[in-house]
């Protein structure tokens, strides 16, 4: 493995943070060293990932997701007050400290936090009291309530993927038995295509990593599921691990890889330990390692990378990048990762459960597949249901499944509004429940997302741009400057402030964005305000002022400052 | 944008056009004085209602607004009120009505840093103290161009724009025409 | 044969492997960037130079020129997304040009004026960034960055150093040092270095020579950018002239490197 993962800049930082609560100056300086590496590139990628900081954190650090789905601030404004802190700070007494962080995952489970790295979830105001309890009593997590920590899997709906697990070894006996050319062919027949959301043709990558020149190749199973309301690869990764790792050799196999790695995004760590022990048992079996099956030359094995907060490092290229130990930038393309990807070598990157199918495809043939979806979409897909419905949680369905079916089987009512396949994808309404998850429809990469009437869209649409904000990684202007715009833009029409004019400006903005961006975040970025506009129009309309013009910052407020350093608050104090 | 006025209409009544500086330097005022013998020409179809030119305290209705500087205190925002509330077309003139210019350099520190500097820290400061008589306008926590707080219709850079440029937007509006800067008198500085 | 792409309507000549704005460049055409430097690494990030290929946006000079390309350059809509794109960049800065040694000389602000950029448009962002006037004779104000990483790619792939860095996300994205201290004085920089010269803009100045040229008499003040930047690969041909290649035939100007 090229570096070992200890020795990995990511987990070098988190073991250095683990221990000191922050990365300081002095810190950047000792890890670049040890790694070798310029102190620049250490500091730049401690700045870049969420989960690194560089001012120190409480011993119980606390960060509240932000999603609509697993996230609830008013909860965490709740545990602040309790606390006597402020959002985003660390108390004096180095206790404690609350932030907030994108969608962490646990959307079936209702509103959640990470402390400490591990994911607590069903929070309620009991809840929140019982845990500003046993942060004042300075109770170690091992002494909290262990079903607060408790995952479950929540399968609603098992197809061909999800019904029973696969038998280990069983896909690269078929390989062996077979020969690579024919499995490849068969996930060719299969007409297997990337369950991440864009559908490229599975086998037709695997096809240009196999021809791409280049001495070695690589494998990267893209496990860093940042899609806010989606959660279906921390179930695979949780209870059906194995599959994906025989999809990973199986895809080896094919194209000639020796190393494979798992991004595994820095919300799902504590997934790291069971994940390794399946690693290592399949390594005793013989089914990583040296020799696989006993073949001669079949060497093969997977190393885990863990991200740290950092929502583009699922577009593969940022991926690529962060494995390289850099900021997650998405790279120039073309050239694309299959001839051009990890250490500039031919390299795939698929989606966990694009994998996990592949592996099923070659154990059951690619019947058992085609013969699920629709005539562009072949087989299934694992739906993460979340949001205003009786029971959240994973739904595998055929492809072709419409929207309407969904919402009745998770037991939704009064449907407002449905967001498929997270921000990046499209927010739909009512007059929309008859169309299909399909590529050719409503693709998704699995995010499906529940509002009732009971929720105020426009706030929804806001938390979508802020994400997008947050997470844009500045790399192009568009996007860069763009996401912000675009904020600051639903931050005034939000608060009441907005115009007719500043909807246009919205427009614009969004459309230039969209169309100019360097990455598929950019060129999302602005769906949600786009479809809102364009579906829900009436809710923009209905906060807006009927007036030319509105300034675009507090005239009043901004006057504060100067009130309380002359102490006046006389008539011409204000404005 | 409507014209102001025909050319045929020169003669029925004038442009009534006001002036007034923000937080500026007076420079685009001085830059527009530089058009000498010129301005003779242009008070043939120009009458001049608020403006530093002639001391008038209020902007009466007009035609056109020249505003020049930024926005860095409560007095800057009435000023810049009555003139949109007053004036059919609103042109920000220099660096500092349109990006903030050179008063947008206190924005690198907070006010309390920059009124304690001022104030109090400064060598030689007799009494120190931060001034509060009512009659001072207090200052806005940032400096901000003044499109941030108003419609503005046209925008005329440069520290301080050109006499040419001051003719030439204002002769093609004169004439009814949208104003617009040849390449070689546009500049930000 | 010669492979050809036309580029609004004109056919010009390209190479294998050149991007469409190396066969612009090479053919007199113009297309306004920021990020972009002949001789340096492709870079695509300032997105000035966004084109439509045949109906699809892209980044000229990272795509590669390829036969059948119909190119939308100097289009008054492409113009105008450029023009917003330009004001994104000063709004998200402090790009006061009054108060800056550069102006006049800024490759940015030269774009405003052939955009025929009046004003920002945006409300500005005023950040607060630092200022690192640590070193002897440079200095370093990140007000003005704008993220282009000209020095980045100047310092390692013509100086073979490794002095920049951008660290950071998002609108906090900045420009870094790479020094123990994170000081420009502690790092192995030069004066002769390319990286101390190749910023477009007034984020990285050369101390102890402020307005040796007068403002009115500066570059952009007598050259629109289109010139200057097609003047430049002739220059950068005029070298390779200098290297054994005949072809190069004109003098080069004053400007750039």
């Amino acid at each position: 493995m090229n570096p070992k993962p200890s020795e990995h800049l990511l987990h070098a930082l988190h073991a250095h943070q683990q221990q000191h609560r922050f990365v300081s100056d002095q810190a950047i300086c000792d890890i670049a060293s040890r790694l070798n590496l310029p102190r620049a590139q250490v500091e730049a990628v401690t700045e870049f990932y969420s989960f690194f900081h560089r001012n120190p954190r409480g011993r119980f650090d606390l960060l509240f997701s932000t999603c609509t789905s697993c996230g609830d601030l008013s909860l965490q404004q709740a545990l602040c007050e309790k606390l006597g802190i402020n959002a985003g700070e660390t108390r004096g007494d180095g206790l404690v400290s609350i932030g907030e962080a994108s969608c962490i995952g646990m959307c079936d489970h209702g509103a959640s936090l990470l402390i400490n790295g591990l994911p607590l979830h069903s929070l309620d105001s009991e809840r929140i009291g019982k845990i500003a309890e046993l942060i004042e009593a300075e109770t170690a997590l091992e002494a909290w309530p262990a079903e607060w920590f408790k995952i479950d899997d929540h399968i609603h709906r098992a197809d061909l993927l999800l019904q029973e697990p696969l038998e280990s070894g069983a896909a690269l006996r078929v390989v062996e038995a077979e020969g690579a050319d024919a499995a490849l062919e068969k996930i060719r027949f299969s007409d297997l295509r990337g369950r991440g959301g864009a559908g490229f043709s599975t086998a037709q990558k695997w096809q240009f990593c196999r021809e791409a020149e280049g001495e070695s190749r690589y494998v990267i199973c893209n496990a860093d599921e940042g899609e806010p309301g989606t959660f279906k690869d921390r179930v695979l990764l949780t209870s059906y691990a194995d599959a994906v790792f025989e999809g990973m050799a199986l895809c080896a196999r094919i194209i000639n890889a020796k190393q494979g790695y798992i991004y595994l995004r820095g919300e799902y760590r504590y997934l790291l330990e069971s994940l390794e022990a399946a690693l290592a048992t399949r390594r005793e079996v013989g089914l990583l390692g040296s020799s696989i099956l006993g073949i001669d030359g079949f060497d093969f094995d997977i190393a885990i990378v863990v991200g740290a907060g950092a929502y583009i490092c699922g577009e593969e290229s940022a991926l690529i990048e962060s494995l390289e130990e850099k900021c997650g930038n998405p790279r120039i393309r073309p050239p694309f990762p299959v001839t051009s990807g990890y250490m500039g070598k031919p390299t795939v990157v698929n989606n966990v459960e694009t994998l996990a199918a592949a592996a099923g495809i070659v154990i059951h043939g690619e019947r058992w597949f085609r013969g699920a979806g629709t005539w562009q979409s072949r087989g299934t897909k694992i739906l993460s249901v979340s949001g205003d419905c009786a029971k959240p949680g994973i739904y595998e369905y055929p492809f072709g499944i419409t929207i309407q079916d969904i919402l009745n089987q998770c037991g939704a009512e009064n449907t407002q509004a449905v967001q498929i396949g997270g921000p990046s994808g499209s927010l739909i309404g009512p007059s929309k429940f008859d169309h299909h998850i399909a590529f050719e429809d409503l693709a998704t990469g699995g995010s499906f997302m529940i509002f009732d009437s009971s929720r105020d869209l426009l706030e929804i649409i806001h938390n979508f741009t802020n994400f997008f904000a947050h997470e844009s990684c500045g790399f192009c202007t568009p996007c860069r400057v763009g996401t912000t715009l675009l904020k600051n833009g639903m931050d005034k029409v939000c608060s009441g402030h907005g115009t007719a004019h500043d909807l246009d400006e919205l427009k614009a903005t969004a459309a230039l964005v969209s169309r100019r961006s360097h990455c598929g975040l950019g060129v999302t970025a602005p769906n949600p305000i786009r479809d809102g506009l364009k579906h829900f129009p009436e809710l923009f309309e209905a906060r807006l002022l009927h007036q030319e013009m509105e300034p675009e910052f507090n005239l009043d407020a901004s006057l504060e400052e100067a009130r309380q350093l002359t102490h006046r608050d006389d008539a011409e104090a204000h404005l | 944008m409507t014209p102001v006025k025909k050319r045929e209409a020169y003669t029925v009544s004038k442009v009534r056009v006001a002036t007034t500086s923000l937080a500026g330097c007076f420079g685009c005022h001085m830059s527009f004085l530089d058009m000498d013998e010129r301005i003779v020409g242009l008070l043939e179809h120009v009458e001049f209602s608020r403006s530093p030119i002639n001391d008038i305290k209020h902007c009466e209705p007009c035609d056109i607004g020249l505003i020049e500087g930024a926005l860095c205190n409560a007095d800057n925002v009435h000023v810049l009120k009555e003139f949109r509330e007053n004036c059919k077309i609103v042109i920000a003139v220099g660096a500092c009505a349109i990006n903030g210019g050179v008063p947008a350099m206190r924005n690198h520190f907070t006010l309390q840093e920059c009124l304690e500097e001022a104030f109090l820290d400064e060598i030689g400061v007799d009494n120190p103290h931060i001034p509060n008589d009512v009659e001072i306008p207090l200052l806005l926590s940032k400096v901000h161009p003044i499109h941030e707080v108003v419609k503005v219709d046209y925008y005329l850079p440069g520290c301080p724009p050109s006499a040419d440029a001051f003719l030439k937007i204002l002769t093609d509006l004169l004439e009814g025409k949208e104003p617009s800067l040849p390449k070689e008198m546009l500049h930000y500085d | 044969m010669n492979k050809t792409i036309k580029i609004d309507g004109v056919e010009i000549p390209f190479k294998e492997g050149q991007t469409i704005m190396d066969a612009a460049l090479a053919a007199d055409i113009y297309i306004p960037h920021l990020c972009h430097k002949p001789g340096l690494s492709p870079h695509g990030s300032c997105k000035l130079c966004t084109v439509d290929v045949n109906g699809r946006a892209a980044s000229s000079c990272t795509m590669p020129a390829a036969e059948g390309q119909e190119i939308e350059n100097d289009t008054p809509a492409l113009n105008e997304v450029r023009k917003t794109i330009t004001q994104m960049l000063f709004i998200e800065g402090n790009h006061l040009c009054p108060s800056c040694e550069k102006t006049g000389d800024c490759t940015l602000q030269a774009i405003g004026y052939h955009l025929g950029m009046l004003d920002g448009h945006f409300p500005q962002f005023y950040p607060r960034r630092e200022v690192d006037a640590s070193h002897p004779t440079l200095v370093l104000d990140r007000d003005r960055c704008i993220m282009c990483e000209l020095c980045v790619r100047a310092s390692r792939e013509c100086d073979g150093k490794n002095v920049f860095a951008i660290s950071g996300r998002g609108t906090k994205r900045h420009l870094i040092v790479n020094s123990p201290t994170g000081r420009l004085a502690d790092s192995d920089i030069e004066l002769d270095d390319l990286a101390a010269h190749i910023c477009p803009v007034g984020a990285i100045l050369i101390k102890d020579h402020g307005y040796e040229v007068p403002i009115g008499r500066r570059t952009f003040d007598l050259h629109s950018v289109a010139e200057t930047d097609l003047d430049e690969v002739i220059l950068t041909k005029a070298r390779h002239h200098d290297e054994g290649d005949d072809s190069g035939e004109k003098e080069g100007g004053v400007y750039g490197v």
